[in-house]
Parts: C-alpha cells; structure tokens; sequence
C-alpha cells in the first residue's frame, strides 16, 4: 500500500465500496467513480461515466424529466401559469419547493408559488384527458387574467395515455392570443432531471423564440446582456445583476428566476448572454448564438475569486470604458470581501469538503470554499453529461475524488473513508450526515438562507458555512458512555 | 352449489367473438340453468347487447365518468339482468339467468382502454358482483392482449379458463398464437389455462383440420367447430342470441353441444405456443401456402 496521501485514500475508498457490488454492478459504478488532481495528467473528470441510467435498486438522488421542466426552467417563469398536467402529487410535491424568488403580487400577476394541476383521475385515463385541460386552460384565463401565458407540464400518464396536448396548447393559443406552451416532459424520459432541461428549451425554443412581436419596439444598448439559467434562489439572481450594472450593463432578461415572458421573447436582442447554469440552460444558449447570432459566456458569481475573474471576462467582451467601471467595482467589493475572509477564514481555514449536488454547482461553488482556506476533497454531479466533469477539471484545488450519480450508500462510505468536516448536498442526504454527528449544508436551497451569488452573499455565505461547522451543538453529539473522562471532566 | 368458474373469451378481431360467446352462454343458460354473469371488456361495449336486446348498454366507465368517479356509482348502475329468457325471474326455460356488464371505454384514438378494463373489474370485484349464486363469470375481451389492461382479466384471480375464438385463416391463427404467450406468461405467476380452440369457421381450405392442429401443437383442443350460419345474423338483427331465436335450429344446437363440452371441460393447459416459423410451416403442411424460396419473399406476384 502507498503512503497515506489524500489521492491514495481516496483510490482505497472507491476499491471498498465497490467491493460490496455484485460483478456486474461493480463494474458499472467503477465507471461513474474516480480521482482527479489539478495538474495536466488526465484523470476522472476527463473520463468518468455520466447521464446513464441508475443501477436500479440503489438510493439515487436524481430527479425526472418533469422535475427538469417544470421544477427548473419553467417554473420560475412568474407571469405565466404552468400546469402540472396529470395526477395532483407531481405538482403538489414540487410546489414552491426550489425558492425561485420573485417581485409581483402572488395569484394576480405572478404565480410561481402555487400549483396548478388539472388532478387527473382514473376517467381522465381511460377518456383521455384533452377536455379536461382545455376546461383547466379556459378556467385560468378567466380567474387570472392578467397571467402571460399558460405552459402544459406533462406527467407520466400523458405520455403513456397519449393525449394530443399539443393540439389542446395550440387551439387554445389561437382562442385566447396568448402563448400556451405544451411541454412533453413525462418523467419516464431520459435518465433523470437533464433530459427534462433539454426538452424544457427546446420548447422555449420552437414556441418563445420565434415570438418576434415582443422584439420589435425593443430600444436595444450597446451593453445589454441577459441572465441565462440563473433561476434567483434565495435572491440569486438579483445579487448577481447588480454587479452587472454596476460595471455599466443593462440586463435586460433573467432567465428563469424573478422572469417574464417577455424577458424570454427579447433574450435575443442581447448583445451577450451570460450563462451560469451551463447544464440547464447551454441549449438555448447555443441556439440562441446560432439563430440570433449572441454569443454565449459562461461565468461564474460563487466567491469572491471566481466573481471578479468572470466580471473581467465579460468586461473584456464590452471593451475599455466598461473595463475601467469594473475594475472600480472589485475594488470596491474586494475590501469588503476581504474583510469577510479575515473575519472567517480562521475558523474555517483547513477544513474538508464533500459536495453532492446538480447543475453547475459541484464545480462552481469549489472557488467560494477555498476563498476561505476550506478544501474539497470531492465533488459529484447528479446529472451531468461529460462536458461537466471536463469542465470541473480546471476548478479543483487539490486531489479530489468524483462521483457521478453517487449514491446513498457509496456517499456514505465516502465520508467515512475521507473524514471530511462539511458535506454539502441536498435535503435528502442532510439528516443522514447530521445524524452521523457531520457538519452539514444544504447546497441547493442555501439551507432556506442566500443568496450566494455575487459579492454581497458571499458574507452570507461565509456566515453560513460558520454556523454550520463551529457551532456548539456538534460537542454535544457524543453519547456520554462514549465520553473518555479527560471530556467529561 | 359449484363453485364460480371464471372463464374469458379472447380471439382476433371481427372473428365473431362476442356473437359465439353470447351464443354459447345463451345455450349455457338455456339448455343447462346456468347463472351467468357477463363482463364485457372492450370499449366498443358489445358484449351483451344480444342479451339484453339493446345496442349497447350503459357502461361502468361512461357511468362512472357522468358520476364523477367510479367510487360513486353503485352496482345497479351497472349491472343489468339479461332480458326475457335469460332474466332472473323469467323461469319458462329454466332457473338460470345472465347479468350483464360492459366496462366500456374511451372513443377510439384518446385515452386508455386498458385501464378501463382494470377498472372496472376492481370495481366488479369490490361491489362484489360476483356473487355466491353465480355459476360462471365470462369476460369477453377486445382483440388481442395488446397491453396489461387487456391482460387484466387472465390475471391471479380472475379468469382460469382461457377460450380462443379463431378461425381457418391465418391472420386468426396467428392471433391466437399470440394469445397462448399471453396466457403463458400469466400461467406461472397465476393459475390461467387455455381451455380450448373455438373455431367459428369461415369454411376456408381444409379448416378443421388446419384448427385441430392448431389446436393439437399449442397443447390444448379444439374443443369445437362451430359451422357458418345465416341464421345467426338474422337473429343479430332483432338483437338476439340463435338460442333464443329459435333454440330447436341445427346452429342453436351447435351452441348447445358447445355449452356442454364448456360446463363438462377439464382439460385446462399451460399452452405451448408455437414460434413464427413453425406457425408458417403448419400453413404449408395443409397447403395454404406454398413453400416460398427465400429470394421470393416480397416480390409482386408478377416479379416471382
């Protein structure tokens, strides 16, 4: 065995874990794990396996198709009714869950915290359940009036049942002149949440993109931009904007947090449209570039580092006078960041990390973490395709392990192989770690806290990580048997 | 008192499904007292209407739609006596008598009539229709097994009794092969057996035998060759079964030795279906079809 490194620890956690599969199945999840380090050589990021279906029978995390739609892209859409189209637990359980924020007056012109759901039933099944939803279509129209639009959230049935909702969407756009949006995101499609993503802007794509009416008295700006796949949790959206006109942008859509229709018909009058979620939103991105000709940049507003380097970036795309505005405001926020970094990184300096979440964050939020002296020590992705896992190369600091789609039970003997201090992942691992006595946060609801885009949030951020691990609730998670006597004296 | 048989009808479409099994039940009651209870299993609801002289009757899906839910509806609703004869108080033939349901469906092209069939037997069976007094409870079931709804009424519990209605042709022959992997596959997780070949005979080529070897490989019999008659369809007209038309004819006693052979079956099998091949190579044994050179098969007939 090889000297006790952090890199040859964490070849030994995978051989163990892998020990307790069966053949076939050990083979499989070999290909999903793996260790990469920052330097040249190739490693996991360059070749794990990813975006295939989950060995059944084990505890996966991952969503649906719908989850992907309706969850995601469309829901924070907040002038617009989306209809869970189905039985009612769909929609019922994903209500108002994911902390898309948003300004407006809930139930009158916004809409985004409640369900919408045409409640099918067994006669819906077997008659087919079109009527129903163009009943549900007309009903929303005269409750809600001053909705922009209705999207159709496929559930499984529909796809099973084969309902023309397309059809339904399509008659009811013409009777009532405003978008009606069918989506056929039936969970069943795909191997998770991604596929849900992709089908989501397609749709954005074949039925908003091609609505040039909301384009045509647009006064455009030299520096317009729009927000791509910033869905605004805990206020994201918002604390990343205000960097953007502070360096002398108008963003001029946020797609999909705190968004309206009609920031989604005008994000191709952008002069360039930022992307953060590269996995939920690159398609509309790279459509967009290809039909409209706007250039996509990824970026990324986790921590101050990260923050300043993407501001430059995009500051670079916009030329000199907006350069110089920019530099104004690093330096303008780099002194209160530094500040926050003096206040915390003492307390945190050193400590390990283990991320598990979805979309952009197993790579984004690494630079926030490090920009307190904290380590991750692994990282993973739920849903991520390679393109992913390549990218999260250039974003880790030091050896580090990968897993793609992990599961309950590999994450588990993960943490207890690496030890770490903090794991951060969802709701679903949250009380399995705490219980093990681990610091935990939740990475994708901030822990009902936020924002952590920008500047501003990274003090929150910071805080939170804090509060997380130096609380005094963690020397009282021994038993007092278990207590030697020196810690009980 | 017997215990309840549970028997279905299932057969390729438009082979004269629900005109044999509502023939031969009609026979089963009249001839034999035997109490009946028919559960129709096809949206285009058919299944009962020579039973009870009407077009179609009302089902326990459009009931439970106009209802709000199937918990609504009560067994009344759905279930209606079988008219003159086959009613339970009309005692002139004999004690027994035929209730009728029909689970009806969605129109064709929307929805989905499997889960019609499924639920309206969950409900036939939680009503409890299906009854002490009852002797048998027939399923008659649209085309193929073409989904698990369709499937629903060969499952544990349901129906043990498997009869294939088919023909001399061969788009019927295949059918009912494809039925026998369907109660095969049933077979080992439930107790379905294929009880028998009806053939109602088109009068084709050489169809008996061609159907008693059908019968013969798939591991069953056939347990009877209906032959072609004009006067059952007179008897459709006026929305009757040629039992009750006129029960001293040749056909109704046809049905009679049918309903006989049904009520005294006891070969009951696991079928062994036959693979696509052999099937074909059966049609050439009896000379249906001539054997065909690879390099024939689909050229035009005036390409070969």
């Amino acid at each position: 065995m090889g000297p006790e490194t952090l890199e040859n620890l964490q070849n030994e956690a995978i051989e163990e874990v892998l020990k307790a599969y069966p053949a076939k199945a050990a083979k499989n999840r070999a290909k999903h794990l793996g260790v990469d380090t920052p330097d040249g050589v190739k490693g996991a990021c360059d070749s794990t396996r990813s975006n295939k279906q989950t060995v059944p029978g084990v505890m996966s995390q991952r969503g649906c198709a719908y989850a992907g739609s309706k969850g995601v892209v469309w829901g924070p859409i907040k002038d617009m009714i989306h209809i869970s189209h189905g039985p009612i637990g769909c929609g019922q359980y994903s209500r108002a869950g994911r902390r898309n924020y948003y300004i407006g007056t809930t139930g009158i012109d916004t809409f985004v915290t409640m369900n919408f759901s045409t409640d099918f039933g067994e006669k819906d099944i077997v008659f087919g359940g079109d009527k129903k939803l163009k009943k549900a279509l007309e009903e929303i129209d005269e409750l809600f009036p001053l909705n922009n639009g209705i999207s159709v959230q496929s559930e499984c049935p529909i796809g099973l049942i084969g309902d023309d909702i397309q059809a339904v969407a399509k008659k009811h756009k013409a009777d009532s002149s405003k978008p009606t949006i069918a989506v056929s995101c039936e969970g069943f499609r795909g191997v998770s949440q991604s596929l849900g993503h992709h089908i989501a802007n397609d749709m954005i794509r074949d039925e908003v993109m091609p609505d040039a009416s909301a384009r045509k008295d647009f006064d455009s700006t030299e520096y317009d931009v729009a927000i791509i796949g910033d869905y605004n949790i805990g206020g994201d959206a918002w604390s990343s904007r205000i960097l953007l006109e502070e360096m002398g942008l108008r963003v001029i859509a946020q797609w999909s947090g705190d968004a309206t229709y009609k920031e989604l018909a005008i994000a191709p009058k952008a002069k360039l449209n930022l992307l953060h979620c590269y996995r939920s939103m690159n398609y509309i991105s790279r459509h967009m570039e290809q039909e409209f000709g706007v250039p996509w940049m990824e970026y990324n507003f986790f921590g101050p580092s990260k923050t300043t380097e993407s501001l430059r970036k995009i500051a670079e795309f916009f030329g000199p006078e907006i350069q110089e505005k920019t530099e104004a405001v690093i330096a303008k926020y780099t002194k209160m960041t530094d500040e926050v970094i003096a206040k915390y990184k003492s307390k945190l300096e050193g400590k390990k990390v283990m991320l598990y979440v979805g979309g952009l964050r197993p790579r984004h939020v690494i630079g926030a973490y490090e920009d307190l002296g904290m380590e991750i020590i692994g990282t993973g992705y739920e849903f991520g395709h390679g393109d992913d896992y390549k990218r999260t190369k250039d974003e880790i600091e030091r050896s580090t392990l990968i897993y793609d789609d992990v599961n309950e039970y590999e994450l588990e003997k993960f943490v207890q192989k690496l030890k770490p201090d903090l794991v951060a992942s969802g709701v679903k691992e949250k009380y399995v770690f705490q219980k093990m006595g681990l610091p935990f946060r939740q990475m994708h609801s901030w822990d009902y806290s936020g924002p952590y885009h920008g500047y501003d949030a990274f003090a929150i951020f910071a805080k939170d990580m804090d509060l997380a691990l130096n609380s005094p609730v963690w020397s009282h998670t021994k038993a007092p048997w278990e207590k030697t006597e020196e810690v009980g004296a | 008192m017997s215990e309840l048989r549970q028997i279905a009808f299932y057969g390729k479409g438009g082979i004269g499904k629900s005109t044999t099994s509502q023939n031969t039940l009609a026979a089963m009651c009249h001839y034999y007292g035997q109490k009946i209870l028919i559960v129709g299993c096809d949206p285009k609801a058919d299944s009962t209407r020579l039973i009870l002289h009407e077009k179609a009757q009302n089902t326990i899906m459009q009931l439970a739609s106009e209802a709000g839910s199937v918990e609504d509806l009560e067994l009344e609703d759905v279930c209606k006596a079988g008219a003159g004869e086959f009613n339970p108080d009309d005692t002139e033939f004999s004690d027994g008598y035929i209730m009728c349901t029909e689970s009806g469906g969605p129109e064709p092209g929307v929805g989905c009539a499997g889960r019609g069939v499924i639920t309206a037997i969950n409900f036939l069976e939680e009503e409890g229709a299906y009854d002490d007094e009852l002797d048998f409870v027939s399923y008659d079931v649209l085309g193929d097994v073409v989904c698990g709804g369709f499937a629903m009424p060969i499952r544990e519990g349901k129906a043990q009794e498997i009869y294939i209605v088919m023909s001399g042709e061969m788009m019927a022959m295949y059918a009912a092969n494809n039925i026998s992997k369907g109660i095969l596959k049933y077979a080992n997780t439930g107790g379905v057996r294929l009880a028998g070949l009806i053939c109602n005979a088109r009068m084709t080529d050489r169809e008996y035998d061609l159907a008693k070897n059908l019968a013969t490989q798939i591991g069953t019999q056939m347990i009877h060759f209906v032959p072609r008659s004009n006067h059952v369809q007179r008897a459709e007209l006026r929305r009757m079964t040629v039992v009750e038309f006129s029960p001293k004819s040749e056909q109704a006693l046809e049905y009679k030795e049918l309903a006989r052979k049904i009520i005294a079956n006891d070969l009951k099998v696991i079928p062994t279906p036959l693979e696509m091949d052999d099937l074909e190579n059966l049609l050439m044994e009896f000379g249906l079809e001539e054997e065909v050179e690879e390099d024939a098969i689909g050229k035009r007939a005036e390409e070969a």
